[in-house]
């Protein structure tokens, strides 16, 4: 129960965040890639803000035995930079590029553009579906 | 606030959000133990990973993201949103980025917040990677006509 509440909190947080920064704006997304154009540093203010934040928090995980709710910490311990971090970072920046949107936004944008935002996310869950089908 | 160069930029409303998902991210870290990387929480929500994060929490995180960007866009001020018109562009996007997130491990929450902050050498490699994919992506689709 207290991690669904920690859930719901840290979903409503980040989905607040990605409001007001500006970042459920494709085309504002896309302004930030576009350093050929009318660049728009908007997402560099809002990675910088959330960067300092849980640069913090990985001071304080590292003092900490166990999460304050949880029995233990869940996390990724790979280390390896293969193929498959390569190739699938770079296939994430081009579906980035092309529709201005990543996951989070893509969410989010569900309140403002419901279809366009069903369309994107239709499309994503198929892609996460095709990849385990294959199992790259 | 606005920068004198990037007339169209919002430099103290993304800091503000920015601190607002780093809040998002901490709490379910130091909450749960668990990163809050949106694509894997996606995927879980819709069981097309394996994880222990429980299915109902990844499905009340995505009900909380929409709640909290709501109250936001309702109370505080409109969100403004400009897509794409083409559905084959957001129906591709979404493919590639889906694919992509699941073999690259992360997007830009889990490896360009979470990762990056933890320096991670995996997330700072794919983060450089997908925004300069992004990057590329985008001026050869001006390039060719195909921007928007």
């Amino acid at each position: 129960m207290r991690q669904l509440i920690i859930s719901l909190l840290s979903g409503g947080l980040f989905g607040a965040g990605l409001a007001i920064s500006g970042m459920m704006d494709p085309k504002r997304v896309r302004g930030f890639l576009d350093i050929r154009g009318d660049w728009d540093p908007t997402l560099a203010f809002v990675m910088g803000g959330a960067i300092l934040v849980m640069a913090a928090a990985w001071l304080l995980q590292k003092r900490l035995l166990k999460p304050v709710f949880a029995s233990a910490f869940y996390l990724p311990d790979k280390q390896l930079i293969d193929r498959k971090l390569i190739g699938g970072a770079v296939l994430f920046g081009i579906g980035w590029g092309l529709a201005g949107l990543c996951p989070g936004p893509a969410f989010g944008a569900l309140l403002v553009e419901p279809l366009s935002a069903a369309l994107f996310l239709g499309g994503m869950l198929a892609g996460m579906a095709l990849h385990r089908a294959i199992r790259m | 606030m606005t920068l004198p160069e990037f007339p169209d930029a919002m430099p103290l409303e993304g800091f503000v959000g920015g601190i607002l998902i780093g809040l998002a991210a901490a709490l379910m870290l130091l909450g749960s133990g668990r990163i809050a990387g949106i694509s894997g929480i996606a995927a879980r929500a819709f069981s097309l990973s394996k994880s222990n994060l429980p299915v109902s929490a990844a499905w009340i995180f995505l009900i909380g993201l929409l709640l909290g960007a709501f109250l936001i866009h309702t109370f505080v001020a409109p969100v403004h949103s400009t897509f794409p018109r083409s559905t084959a562009l957001l129906a591709a996007g979404g493919l590639i980025v889906g694919f992509g997130t699941r073999m690259g491990g992360g997007c830009t929450s889990g490896h360009g917040v979470c990762g990056m902050s933890r320096l991670s050498p995996r997330s700072l490699f794919a983060t450089t990677a997908f925004i300069a994919s992004g990057m590329i992506t985008v001026a050869l689709t001006n390039m060719f006509g195909w921007g928007w």
